[in-house]
């Protein structure tokens, strides 16, 4: 798991732009599927086929950045956001490009630094001329933080926690699934920081019974943090609600249920603000039940986010044993009928 | 000229009908089919059965006011529709409901005011219609609740092939929607011009429910503002820097072999184009590309200036280029230039 | 009325509230089923025979705004967050039930005057700043409290004066009972339509049920009815409605021009009072999701008047209630398949 996530954490994919990170990805999991494909937006089916339940398991690999709007005359980058970024994280980060072109964000002279905006600040990648910072960056490129993973004892500080932490769960969950009647779809969507917006498209393609989305969340056990009850090690959590989503009440049991049979430490979690791909994927068609398994995660949106490995082992563990269940959508989900 | 009267049509977000009719008159000759659905969007198609099948988008609605309530003096009380900046509406001219009934946005004179007022901005709720009336009962007797007011405005020519007027958004993307649909192209084409957009882009997501193509093309108009006081980083475009290409925008992001396809399109036919540099605000292609199992779309837009406001500036040289570039990118779709699906 | 606004039912956990609302339903319609979401549609069939029949939906949404719990803290106090949007400044010193393990009785406490410095006491309370207080140890709260739990503010409906009554959740269990009404009125008349009334989930959250239940139902013509604003000092006088004048019927881009205008002639030819509310845009209730699901539905909207919304004492008249429930049956029987073909537009 620990090489499994630093590989994701490094690999290049901001919204908009996954083919590395997507690539990566395909060939982690190509082995252990019937078949991958990818849409016209970038997201990566990778699907085992079932008889049972059509279950839809959505793991983001899009992580936040900088898009280029405008290059200057002396070949400094001017850029605007591309996902949730906090300029003042941004002062003096090191950045990335596809190309592998890397930077430094510097910033304009400002009196009050809490009037940091993103509008301030431009994207340096030691370039003389416009000419010369044509050569290697276009218009519309996006970098992101340029950062190596590291491991401090059972835990890992990396970029873009959020969320190949996720994707390596249900990476590791594909590999490790035992057989069963349920069809898979782990779908590797594109987009979300966006918006939510390959797993709208891919939940509508798919038609599942339900789905999960697998993501990170925040957590309330740093010196004076905003009141959550998550805490990093102390297990995956089974989401009761955020801004995009209130988790179907029949899915939180049944995720409860199978932790506690399982010896499974989890938490529950309500995030007041901030959504997942759950949301997008329960608002399909005719309604979707949907829940979502989050892995805390502390320093959320900044390069030096941390993860705890147990959490990520439980979760695997979670995501595997509800997806070999045998899952009777009936019982699950009555309908009433007079 | 079609630009001009589709400028000085009223058609405010809900209230398209002028600019359908208009349009319908115009193009009915010149495609296979004409509908309409539950929200009023304009359908016209021609060459049923080609294959790819293109929608190619405008939206009619203009930004405008809503009639919500009298004054005992007859002065109507009015909310906006979309987005306007409340500052542009001070001192103009209007006109409400399907008669156009003439009304003026007055302001309080300046002599009358403190010198602390005269540094505000006049908000809505100060803000008033006046139709001439001297009480309630003669202005319910030309205007209802619920009545639109649209900015009163006709077209003129100014400085270097430019034009002044209201409504540009999106009337000139219309314009180039109704010219593309006089031609012939070797796909299906289903032309959409849209309603409410500015209001939340309600229209096209129905539109493109219904259609359901493989691609779509969104003609839209952008802001300009590349005026003094304004650094060049933020002028989103420039005037007479030809049509703009969307990144990105909060509703959007463009994939890269929409960026390709298109810069490619127009530097093979040698059509001036730049990128909007701004990635907020949204346009009909952000709900239509996530229609369905995804819709791969492009957005091309005319620069404008004082966008929203009744005096607004648009370059002819660029709008034929928006023209020039939608028919390029239609040609290179058409000719197999887009891959429509995923890969295995 | 009293049943169904005493239960609870917040965005996401509408089960006890649903069954309520289909036991009174059930005994005036032909089917009724539940999808898996939670909404709840009611069929009442027409009498049109001739090919298929149109297809009115109707839209009341079940869920209320309400409290969750999210963190445990010591000393057994409860911190929550709103479901839905609630002002933090109307729930101080208000009761609570806690639904955790077993019904808890609360308070969501506030500092004690005498204790609080001079220029806190023009700040209004933050949601973050408050608590729950079962008045239990943090051991035992936690054996019966989780995170995730729902607390409502305690309220039994309150009889004013005349028709008056306040009451929690009014928003939106006054459509529900709008929509019972019209069923009840539907029994004595002739409608060729199909009718399917829907208690709608999550509306409070951003109109999510409606979105799923018209996607099913595809109908013809879609209906929402919910709560608007009646007028109290401050709000500005176009802002608002009056209690007691019948219905508002709403005008703008969210509604089908020629909806509203058959919903007003009815009005008229049965001198059933109504206001007029025009609105600019995508209005905060059913209407807006239903509008622009599959390829567009025409639409139309029916508001009850009512003061201090998204608080626990909202206020309305119940005169308002029958008379649009009556509206909306006459509105209904007036639908055959030659009105649904006139809706394509112009």
């Amino acid at each position: 798991m620990k090489e499994l996530l630093k590989k994701l954490s490094e690999t290049y994919g901001p919204s908009g732009r996954e083919e590395q990170i997507s690539r990566v990805i395909r060939e982690e999991i190509k082995d252990y599927v019937d078949e991958t494909y990818t849409d016209n937006m970038g997201n990566l089916y990778a699907v085992k086929k079932g008889s049972g339940a059509k279950i839809m398991v959505a793991a983001h690999m899009d992580e936040i950045g900088m898009i280029v709007t405008h290059i200057d005359d002396k070949g400094f980058l001017r850029f605007s956001n591309v996902g949730g970024l906090s300029p003042h994280v941004l002062l003096g980060q090191r950045v990335i490009f596809a190309n592998g072109s890397q930077g430094t964000v510097g910033m304009e002279k400002l009196e009050e630094i809490n009037k940091l905006k993103l509008e301030k600040l431009y994207i340096d990648i030691g370039a003389t001329t416009k000419d010369d910072a044509r050569k290697h960056i276009k218009v519309g490129d996006i970098a992101t933080y340029h950062r190596e993973a590291t491991i401090v004892g059972n835990r890992v500080i990396g970029k873009a926690m959020d969320n190949r932490a996720g994707c390596a769960v249900l990476v590791k969950a594909i590999q490790e699934l035992a057989q069963t009647e349920n069809e898979v779809y782990a779908v590797f969507t594109s987009q979300e920081e966006v918006g939510l917006r390959g797993s709208r498209i891919s939940t509508y393609r798919i038609n599942p019974d339900l789905g999960l989305a697998v993501d990170i969340t925040m957590v309330g056990d740093t010196p004076e943090a905003p009141t959550m009850d998550v805490s990093l090690g102390k297990g995956p959590t089974v989401k009761i609600k955020d801004a995009s989503v209130i988790c179907h009440p029949r899915l939180k049991e049944k995720l409860s249920e199978i932790a506690e049979k399982n010896e499974i430490p989890y938490q529950y979690e309500v995030l007041t603000a901030g959504g997942t791909d759950a949301g997008a994927i329960h608002l399909t068609k005719e309604g979707i039940p949907a829940g979502v398994i989050s892995i805390p995660c502390r320093y959320v949106h900044t390069p030096g986010e941390m993860v705890d490995l147990d959490d990520l082992a439980h979760a695997v563990k979670l995501l595997k044993a509800f997806l070999s269940a045998p899952l009777e959508m009936r019982e699950i989900f009555p309908c009433h009928l007079e | 000229m079609l630009l001009k009267r589709l400028s000085e049509a009223s058609g405010a977000s809900g209230d398209e009908g002028e600019v359908r009719s208009l349009l319908k008159e115009e193009l009915s000759l010149h495609v296979e089919e004409v509908t309409t659905d539950a929200l009023g969007n304009l359908y016209l198609k021609k060459g049923f059965g080609r294959k790819p099948r293109v929608m190619v988008a405008a939206h009619m609605d203009e930004v405008g006011l809503m009639v919500v309530g009298y004054e005992k003096s007859g002065l109507l009380r009015v909310v906006k529709v979309g987005s306007i900046d409340d500052r542009v509406l001070a001192s103009k001219v209007v006109s409400i409901g399907k008669d156009r009934i003439a009304g003026v946005i007055g302001a309080k004179a300046v002599h009358l005011q403190k010198p602390d007022e005269r540094t505000k901005a006049i908000d809505i709720n100060n803000l008033y219609i006046d139709l001439g009336v001297r009480s309630q009962e003669e202005a319910e007797k030309l205007v209802k609740i619920g009545d639109y007011a649209t900015f009163t405005a006709k077209v003129r020519e100014a400085g270097d092939n430019c034009l002044i007027g209201k409504a540009f958004d999106n009337r000139a993307g219309c314009a180039v929607l109704a010219e593309l649909l006089k031609e012939d192209f070797d796909l299906e084409l289903n032309a959409v011009f849209t309603v409410q957009e500015e209001v939340g882009l309600r229209g096209a997501g129905v539109a493109a429910y219904s259609i359901h193509p493989d691609v779509a093309l969104v003609i839209e108009t952008t802001a300009a503002a590349d005026v003094v006081g304004s650094k060049e980083a933020a002028y989103v475009t420039k005037l007479g820097d030809g049509p703009a290409l969307t990144l990105m925008d909060s509703t959007y992001m463009a994939p890269q072999q929409i960026l390709d396809l298109v810069a490619e399109t127009a530097e093979k036919l040698a059509i001036p184009y730049q990128f909007r540099r701004l990635t907020t605000a949204g346009t009909d292609a952000g709900i239509i590309s996530q229609t369905h199992a995804g819709i791969l779309s492009a957005v091309i837009s005319i620069p404008c200036r004082y966008i929203h406001s009744p005096a607004s500036i648009i370059n002819l040289d660029d709008w034929q280029n928006t023209l020039r570039l939608a028919r390029g990118i239609l040609n290179a779709i058409a000719e197999g230039g887009l891959r429509l699906e995923g890969t295995a | 009325m009293k049943d169904i606004c005493e239960a609870p039912g917040v965005s996401g956990y509408e089960e006890y509230v649903a069954k309520i609302v289909r036991a009174a339903f059930c005994a005036h319609v032909d089917e009724v089923r539940q999808d898996r979401m939670g909404n709840v549609v009611f069929l009442k069939r027409g009498s049109d025979s001739g090919g298929r029949r149109p297809r009115i939906l109707l839209a009341a949404h079940l869920d209320e705004i309400g409290l969750m719990v999210t963190k445990i803290e010591e000393g057994g106090f409860l911190r929550f967050s709103a479901v839905g949007g609630i002002d933090p400044r109307t729930v101080v010193g208000q009761e609570v039930i806690l639904y955790g393990r077993e019904k808890l009785s609360g308070v969501i406490g506030v500092k004690p005057p005498h204790l609080t410095p001079a220029d806190e006491l023009s700040k209004g309370h933050k949601m973050e700043d408050l608590h729950i207080d079962v008045a239990l140890t943090e051991e035992s709260a936690r054996k019966l409290v989780a995170v995730g739990d729902l607390a409502l503010i305690r309220r039994e409906l309150i009889q004013l004066a005349g028709s008056t009554v306040a009451a929690k959740a009014m928003d939106d269990r006054a459509g529900l009972a709008v929509l019972l009404s019209c069923l009840q009125e539907l029994e004595r008349l002739r409608h060729a339509a199909d009718v399917y009334a829907v208690a709608t989930v999550q509306e409070e959250v951003g109109v999510r049920g409606a979105a799923m239940a018209t996607y099913g139902v595809v109908p013809d013509i879609g209906i929402a009815v919910d709560v608007t604003h009646a007028e109290m000092p401050g709000v500005l006088e176009h802002e608002a409605c009056k209690l007691g004048k019948g219905p508002g019927i709403t005008v703008g881009p969210n509604i089908h021009p020629k909806i509203s205008e058959e919903i007003i002639r009815v009005a008229k030819e049965y001198r059933l009072p109504y206001q007029l509310e025009a609105f600019p845009g995508p209005t905060g209730t059913d209407a807006r999701a239903i509008q622009v699901t599959r390829g567009g539905i025409p639409t139309g909207l029916l508001s009850i008047p009512l003061r201090y919304m998204h608080t626990s004492v909202e206020l309305l008249d119940m005169d308002d209630l029958k008379l649009s429930g009556r509206l909306l049956a006459y509105f209904i029987a007036g639908v055959d398949s030659a009105f649904v073909e006139g809706l394509s537009c112009c």
